[in-house]
């Protein structure tokens, strides 16, 4: 049944790829606006091989399956049912079930092999007639106890165990990558990031950059901790009061970003070192509200049970709000007069004032919504961590920026779509949790993940450069070529 | 002195240009041009906008390789591929922009070059006395442990002349040095070209100010249209027959006609001014008419317009549109109330070159397009392509990225855009500068179109013939001032506009 494969076949292809077949792919449209979907989807593919694995079921499905079996096919049989010692919910449900269906059940062991051997040395002194055993994987290794080769020794002693038949659930092969538990932790260790990163991609789309975002969600999440916690001297405290210290929160860290916009609008500073400036400040705020480095409690269940998990069929909350989010920031972009204007205001600012567009209002704008964003991030961040944490978001900013990167919005403005930087942010959660699951060390990591980045870039720089054909052409560059 | 010795027996010129040749896409700058300069002299550049004289410098400087031609320096052939090559002839350059570091002080950027330091180690001492020895030699003092950014204009000019010399310059080529200078300034700078002079120093000297070059000139050459018009000597010449040599050109039959009847006063412009580009400037524009304003580069044209539209704040002065005050603080606001601007650089102020074409065409009308909030893309594209039909605008479609567009077709796209805006007030800057032959007709048919229907046009230009050509009235500016205005377009000539644009009278 489980055929051993090697796990490192995989991607043998992928990197022994003919140069002219990837030319001719890159020049495509498809993967010329889609190419980091394309991406997404190598990265899964490879994840989903590099991390396939046996599974032998051990629940009580499982038994009811062999159970099903054995009443409907074979209702005549004499059946023991054997276990390990730990799986006597199987062992229990199997034992019910062949019961109730009316089979005949000689016997239930949870035990080691050895007290399964003298159950069965037992029984066969007692002549009593076996002939399927109902087991699973777990209790029956070869070689063991009920491997053909030693069921067959104990026939030649008791001829009542002549014609044992060993039963057990199917196993299968299934990447743990793919696993509905690790896809749910990925997108649930990448929504704060994800979230935060839509804001990003607004602020970048109009040639700025907003580095307080790490720190905001440190703020936010004190912030609303301590807020809650003064709600909370007299009892637990009320949805309307939990919700009322959310906004707060949320709208503090919308200021933030205001503050940072009126700076960049108003004085004409540049937004990497407004930013540098309020990242700091932030981060001092979030430290002084909390007063220390101590992570400030959480009083209120409503908000831990919010990131605890759940939620809506099963996906988290915090995924849920993730994804909403970016259809509306989709919708906001693509289709409003405000999107157009960001995008014209990060194109060439000028010529978007000229034609009557609240350049100065736009920005404040993408700088407002960045904080807010931040600070919701924060909220999801502590809530899934009961605490707000006065370090937590540190070196966020960097990879929200990545992600960003990755899902092709320029740093010097004017272009990038939002379901580029969600695929952006997936890829980041994805490069992150198949090298978790392949058991690549951390530092690692961190050297995939800045090579990722100027890949992305690279590939962005060639395409517009135009040597991978399709872009705008330089003219007079010479015949450099 | 020499002038009538032979070819073999008179030592070469300084410097010797012959048959330099260069195009651009879509122009041909210059065109065979020969140029000559000999020690201690001072010739003159002279000629229209977009002449060639800074393509000519260029070349000098090593910023453009010309296409064909010669240049030898003392009679050995030169080729200047860069402007290290140039530095290395011996021909410095002042240009307009300073080339010098704010945050230094005058000796650091005096010795900023490469190969002025031993191993690498700055020798302050020396180099402070070396920079007092070219100053002495300029005849200016300067404090060599003065910042840069604390220097006046003129003082940085000299700066940058020092430099030069230090290079061991024996050709300045100096772009328009007085054009940012003061009076006293400028009897200054005359001053230090004398002296240069007298040193043996060849010196190119190009402005546009007539008097200066009475002043200051051995010789002028004229450029027109990147053609070498002529180079006489300044006791041959008057201001007239510079003025005839700039302009020279006959009025072709470039420009359709147009009859309308010319309404009421529309927009009415008055002591408009804000700092020194603009001074109390007065006029007005009225139904169906086209006011060309014209003046040399610098004169204030577009300040003036950036004004009526919101795009600077002005210091003072009313602006009134049908009788109505207004007072654009915004773009915003001049468009609500029906003016637009189609500037003169269109690539960097006028369109979103990363964008399609229809999302510049949207660009000020979102607001007809949006319904509940949500843009209809199909709306803007249709009202988009209606006006690809109706300007004839030549793009693949509706998607295509603005900068690809040829410049006559990126116009009507700027076009189109305020058209859908009901812009009454259309203040055109430079409508075909960049604009080949066949596309500048079509924008002036455009022209005189929205001027039937009753709108009214300002349009800037440089190009005498285009504002004789096209315009019902002349305004022309100079120095920041309305310098004059012309009635009677038929019977104006260029002579007439040049001298009231470089400030003498009409």
């Amino acid at each position: 049944m489980s055929r051993r494969r090697p796990s490192n076949r995989s991607c043998g292809w992928l990197l022994g790829g003919r140069l002219k077949i990837m030319q001719k792919l890159l020049n495509s449209r498809f993967v010329s606006q889609y190419g980091m979907l394309f991406v997404l989807f190598l990265l899964c593919l490879y994840y989903s091989f590099a991390t396939m694995a046996d599974y032998h079921p051990a629940d009580e499905q499982a038994a009811a399956d062999v159970a099903h079996y054995l009443v409907t096919e074979r209702p005549a049989v004499q059946v023991m049912v054997i276990g390990r010692p730990n799986d006597k919910a199987y062992t229990g449900a199997m034992d019910e079930q062949l019961r109730r269906g009316g089979v005949e059940v000689v016997g239930v062991v949870n035990g080691e092999p050895n007290e399964i051997r003298a159950r069965l040395v037992e029984l066969g002194g007692a002549s009593t007639q076996l002939d399927v055993v109902a087991t699973l994987h777990a209790a029956a290794p070869d070689p063991g106890v009920l491997s053909p080769s030693s069921l067959a020794k104990l026939a030649e002693q008791y001829p009542s165990l002549a014609n044992v038949q060993v039963i057990k659930p199917s196993s299968y092969r299934w990447p743990v990558f793919l696993k509905t538990d690790n896809l749910r932790t990925v997108l649930n260790n990448i929504s704060v990031v994800a979230i935060i990163a839509i804001g990003m991609t607004m602020v970048i789309i109009t040639a700025g950059i907003d580095l307080s975002v790490g720190s905001l969600i440190a703020f936010s999440g004190v912030v609303v901790a301590r807020l809650i916690s003064s709600l909370a001297s007299s009892g637990e405290p009320g949805v309307i009061g939990v919700i009322a210290c959310c906004i707060a929160a949320i709208a503090l860290c919308a200021l933030f970003g205001l503050f940072a916009g009126v700076m960049v609008t108003g004085f004409g500073i540049p937004s990497f070192v407004v930013t540098l400036a309020t990242m700091q400040i932030a981060r001092g705020l979030a430290f002084t509200v909390a007063g220390g480095p101590q992570p400030v409690p959480i009083k209120s269940e409503l908000l831990i049970q919010f990131g605890a998990g759940g939620g809506l069929f099963g996906i988290p909350n915090a995924v849920v709000v993730m994804v909403l989010l970016y259809i509306a920031a989709h919708l906001l972009m693509s289709h409003t007069a405000l999107g157009r204007y960001i995008y014209a205001v990060g194109g060439n600012e000028e010529a978007a004032r000229l034609s009557g567009v609240p350049v100065k209002r736009v920005l404040l704008f993408t700088y407002a919504v960045c904080g807010a964003l931040a600070g919701l991030g924060g909220l999801i961040d502590a809530s899934a961590f009961k605490t707000g944490v006065p370090k937590a978001g540190e070196g966020y900013e960097l990879l929200i920026i990545a992600a960003v990167v990755v899902g092709g919005t320029s740093l010097a403005g004017g272009e990038g779509k939002m379901l580029g930087t969600l695929i952006g942010a997936l890829i980041l959660a994805v490069i992150s949790n198949g090298m978790y699951l392949t058991e690549v060390g951390a530092y690692t990591q961190m050297i995939v993940f800045g090579a990722l980045i100027l890949a992305a870039v690279l590939l962005d720089m060639l395409k517009k450069k135009g040597w991978l054909g399709g872009g705008l052409r330089q003219p007079g560059v010479g015949d450099s070529s | 002195m020499v002038q009538g010795a032979t070819a073999a027996g008179s030592p070469p010129p300084l410097l010797r240009m012959r048959g330099i040749d260069k195009s651009f896409p879509g122009v041909h700058a210059l065109r065979t041009i020969d140029l000559d300069l000999k020690r201690g002299e001072v010739l003159a550049l002279l000629g229209e906008n977009g002449a060639g004289k800074s393509t000519l410098i260029k070349t000098l400087g090593g910023a453009h390789q010309p296409d064909a031609g010669k240049i030898t320096i003392d009679g050995q052939p030169l080729v200047i591929r860069n402007p290290h090559d140039a530095q290395q002839a011996g021909i410095g350059i002042i240009y307009q922009e300073f080339n010098l570091v704010p945050a230094m002080t005058v000796r650091e950027n005096l010795f900023l070059r490469p190969g002025s330091h031993r191993l690498g180690f700055i020798r302050a001492a020396e180099e402070r006395q070396q920079a007092e020895q070219v100053f002495n030699r300029i005849g200016v003092q300067i404090d060599p442990d003065a910042l840069c950014r604390n220097l006046s204009v003129a003082q940085q000019q000299v700066v940058e002349i020092a430099k030069a010399l230090l290079l061991d310059a024996r050709i300045l080529l100096m772009d328009e040095p007085s054009a940012t200078l003061t009076l006293k300034e400028v009897n200054k700078l005359f001053a230090i070209v004398h002296e240069l002079r007298s040193q043996g120093i060849g010196i190119i000297y190009i402005s546009h100010r007539l008097d200066e070059i009475f002043e200051l000139a051995d010789r002028v050459m004229v450029l027109r249209d990147g053609e070498h018009v002529g180079t006489e000597p300044i006791d041959q010449l008057t201001r007239d027959s510079m003025i005839e040599m700039m302009v020279g050109r006959t009025l072709s039959k470039e420009f359709p006609t147009r009859s309308v009847e010319i309404g009421e006063d529309r927009l009415i412009v008055k002591n408009l001014a804000r700092g020194t580009a603009v001074r109390d400037v007065s006029f007005s524009v009225r139904r169906g008419e086209v006011l060309g304003l014209t003046g040399l580069v610098g004169a204030g044209r577009t300040e003036t317009a950036r004004l009526i539209f919101g795009a600077d704040r002005k210091d003072s002065g009313t602006i009134q549109l049908d009788g109505n005050s207004i007072n654009p603080q915004h773009p915003r606001q001049a468009i609500a109330s029906g003016i637009c601007l189609l500037t003169e650089d269109r690539k960097n102020q006028g369109l979103v070159l990363g964008q399609s074409v229809r999302e510049n065409f949207g660009l000020p009308n979102l607001e007809r397009f949006t319904r509940v909030g949500l843009l209809q893309q199909n709306k803007e594209r249709s009202s988009f392509l209606g006006y690809v039909q109706s300007l004839q605008i030549k793009v693949t479609g509706s998607e295509q990225l603005a900068a690809t567009l040829s410049g006559g077709n990126q116009q009507k796209v700027v076009l189109a855009k305020w058209l859908e805006r009901n812009a009454e007030i259309i203040i055109f800057d430079e409508p075909t500068r960049g604009i080949d032959v066949g596309a500048k007709y079509e924008i002036y048919l455009l022209i005189n179109k929205l001027a039937a229907e009753g709108k009214s046009i300002l349009m800037i230009s440089s190009e005498l013939p285009e504002i004789l050509g096209m315009s019902d009235r002349i305004v022309v500016m100079h120095d920041g001032r309305v310098s004059g205005e012309i009635e009677d377009v038929a019977a104006a000539t260029q002579q007439q506009i040049m001298r009231l644009a470089i400030g003498g009278a009409a």
